[in-house]
């Protein structure tokens, strides 16, 4: 891939003299409109929801103005209630107290049905006391309530940033984690960041002596072979996962093969386990590995290799000091896509990992469609995101690897 | 009137979902479910006499029951659906979101005709089903006589499946742990209480296989991959009856629960959607449903037209409620979230 000389004539070269870089951008125009417009725009709407949550203001804009006026922390006083039995009626009657009691229901576990029923109560009596809504809502009457309250009426919050590292505001000025047993994303972004390592290695140690393999063969079987890695890599990941549950479960061909042939006396636990997962997932990448580190060997001239031979060097010598450098770019680049796409996994783990075998992309789907918690769901796309574009760059300017030139 | 689908920043995710246009003269109603046996049931049962009867055609669509693909659809603007099936903690969440709209019940029934429970702000039940426990008669030579007998893994060892999501399980791990049935939401509702049930859990962890959708636990039965497996009483009945397989129900200790029916917000056929919930909530129309999979009516005054063969395979047959747990979608209301966070880190560890 790197190294096809293209013939250049005279005429393009002058062509290009005179024409500024703009000829290029212009070109790729549309596709660029496109990937803004269809792509980067609503990746942008929603991750911002990471950080913009303007539920509760919108919700309380009475409750907002009194607080102001209020003296400061703690339980405040009777006009406070009083503005936010108005807003609690006003939200009633548009519709919008749900969402106002699911979003407290987030930073305060367990008051949904406190705020509705504080909410029925003021739409009934308009005169409810500070005392008569505090006893049809007790958490109105703690002090940590009302400090989440005037947490969420600023419009921008760091809530869902902190806790995609399972951090939370615990004083004013102070962050701590949150408790032991709610503590689940660093684990999961570990885990992430190790299967994908793992399967990314596992695939190297396949992919390269296949690669090295097929660059020596005759071009007919090379290309036997060729059609033989990539026939997978036309199959849908869902069906190549599927067919991978039928050979992995307890009582699934592997199983039958290593009992009949005695390897194993018992039948052993492949679905739902890491070792199965890894076995997979390594499997359905690695054509993702193997064809960039495949065209880079290609382009090595055997002639080198022999020329460093005959000038002393033995064969691991050669190996470490003509071959490796030539193919590094190749290995880097087909190992850098394994990983980053392994950081997105969704299906395999679902189908074939164990509870523990989740991945970050399973957490976000939950999120995203069965909690309804989009904002949960855009930090933590955005932490992943973060860290992809991190890799790829150190990767990039650190080891000198340049996917763009390499196309 | 919008000729092109509303562009919207949330254009990504609604991306699965194609702009319709609206054929003009023709009365339509679209109804997304969750497929499977059950929705094949709908169709018997309910669909296609309701599109005879009212003459209008019926379009169907499949999905998991997740209110994530609503809530796209609801706030990109483009709704083309008129009723959705859910689970009644979904209805409570997509009510608490401003996904669904909340029902007149004067266009339906009589709310006091419903079970409790069953006619809720956002959501009318259609069903009653259980949540069981099922099991390979060719494989257990004894048989478990409890749901709770999952957790008895030296009595029952092998791997068992379960249900990924706190719901039910934690419910069970209290019983199982010796808190009577009426205590149970109180004693999980307590920081201590989910202590107790997690610690419960705890003792099976390594021996659990997690399902996702309705149709998985048959599957793992089928398969060998388990020994036992909790389900919902009909995915076991439908594989019992038609494909023939040894399994078998376990109903005591069973939590009852209710299916339900919903309209999204922006909805465009609204009067007929209406139309279709009075039709449903005829007490001999509520319980044809049975017939096709044994789900029980959530309507008082249907139980008389349940055929004499279909009532004892009902989570709500005398003999199956001796012994037994409502799900408390208050409750769930409440603390969902917080304990399926507690429950992935659980899984996590």
């Amino acid at each position: 891939m790197s190294s096809i000389a293209m013939p250049t004539p005279k005429t393009w070269i002058s062509a290009r003299d005179h024409s500024d870089s703009l000829r290029p951008l212009a070109l790729a125009a549309p596709l660029l409109l496109l990937l803004l417009f269809s792509f980067g725009a609503p990746i942008v709407a929603l991750l911002s929801r990471a950080v913009y949550e303007p539920t509760i203001a919108n919700a309380l804009p009475h409750t907002i103005a009194a607080l102001r006026q209020d003296s400061g922390a703690g339980v405040p006083d009777e006009t406070v209630f009083r503005a936010f039995a108005t807003d609690l009626k006003d939200g009633q009657a548009a519709g919008t107290v749900y969402e106002l009691a699911k979003n407290l229901n987030t930073r305060l576990p367990g008051v949904r049905s406190q705020v509705l029923r504080v909410t029925r109560l003021a739409a009934q009596d308009p005169a409810a006391t500070k005392e008569a809504m505090i006893k049809a809502a007790p958490m109105l009457g703690e002090e940590k309530s009302w400090s989440a309250i005037r947490a969420g009426t600023n419009r921008f919050t760091s809530f869902f940033l902190l806790s995609a590292f399972d951090l939370r505001w615990t004083g004013q000025w102070t962050i701590g984690t949150v408790p032991a047993d709610q503590a689940v994303f660093l684990r999961v972004f570990g885990r992430t960041f190790l299967i994908a390592t793992l399967v990314t290695l596992a695939t190297l140690a396949l992919a390269f002596p296949l690669a090295y393999l097929m660059t020596n063969l005759r071009p007919a079987i090379a290309s036997i072979v060729l059609v033989l890695v990539l026939l997978p890599f036309w199959t849908s990941i869902l069906v190549r996962t599927a067919a991978w549950t039928v050979i992995l479960q307890k009582y699934g061909i592997l199983n039958d093969l290593m009992l009949w042939l005695g390897v194993t006396s018992d039948r052993i636990e492949l679905m739902y386990s890491r070792t199965g997962l890894i076995i997979a997932m390594t499997h359905i990448q690695l054509p993702f590995t193997l064809l960039p580190i495949y065209s880079v060997m290609r382009s090595v001239q055997p002639s080198q290799l022999r020329a460093a031979q005959s000038l002393g060097g033995r064969p691991f010598t050669v190996f470490r000091r003509i071959y490796l450098p030539q193919v590094m770019p190749g290995v880097l680049a087909g190992c850098l896509l394994t990983f980053i796409l392994c950081l997105g996994y969704y299906i395999t783990p679902v189908l074939i990992g164990g509870a523990s075998d989740q991945l970050i992309s399973n957490f976000i789907a939950n999120y995203v469609n069965a909690e309804l918690n989009w904002e949960m769901a855009a930090a933590l796309s955005f932490v992943l995101l973060a860290s992809t574009l991190g890799l790829y760059i150190t990767m990039t300017r650190y080891l000198g690897l340049d996917l763009f030139k390499m196309g | 009137m919008k000729s092109v689908c509303r562009t919207n920043l949330l254009a990504l995710a609604g991306a699965a979902m194609i702009c319709q246009l609206q054929p003009v003269g023709a009365e339509e109603l679209t109804i997304m479910a969750t497929g499977g046996a059950w929705q094949a049931a709908l169709r018997q049962a309910w669909f296609e006499p309701f599109a005879k009867k009212a003459g209008v055609k019926f379009n169907e669509q499949e999905y998991t029951g997740e209110l994530g693909k609503i809530k796209a659809m609801v706030e990109t603007g483009n709704v083309p659906i008129d009723l959705v099936t859910v689970e009644t903690s979904t209805v409570l969440q997509g009510c608490d979101a401003g996904v669904l709209i909340r029902i007149d019940y004067s266009k339906v029934a009589d709310r006091s005709r419903f079970l409790p429970g069953t006619a809720l702000d956002c959501g009318v039940g259609i069903d009653v089903y259980g949540d069981v426990l099922a099991y390979d008669t060719s494989v257990l030579k004894e048989a478990p006589t409890s749901v709770l007998d999952i957790f008895d893994t030296k009595k029952f060892p092998g791997k068992r499946a379960m249900r990924k999501a706190p719901a039910q399980n934690l419910e069970w791990a209290l019983m199982a742990d010796g808190v009577p049935i009426a205590e149970v939401y109180k004693v999980l509702g307590t920081p201590d209480g989910v202590d107790r049930a997690f610690k419960k859990l705890d003792t099976i962890k390594k021996d659990i296989v997690w399902w996702d959708a309705g149709a998985q636990p048959p599957q793992l039965l089928a398969s060998k991959e388990v020994i036992m497996t909790t389900a919902w009483n009909g995915r076991i009945q439908s594989a019992i009856d038609q494909d023939k397989r040894p399994f078998a129900i376990v109903w005591d200790n069973q939590i009852v629960e209710y299916d339900m029916i919903a309209i999204p917000k922006g909805a465009k056929n609204l009067d007929l959607a209406y139309k279709y919930l009075a039709y449903v909530a005829q007490p001999d129309v509520g319980a044809q449903l049975g017939r096709f999979i044994p789900y029980g009516p959530v309507l008082s005054d249907s139980t008389p037209f349940v055929p004499k063969d279909v009532l004892p395979k009902l989570p709500t047959a005398p003999d199956h409620m001796k012994n037994y747990l409502v799900g408390d979608v208050e409750f769930w209301g409440d603390h969902g979230e917080d304990l399926v966070k507690r429950f992935n880190a659980w899984l996590a560890q």
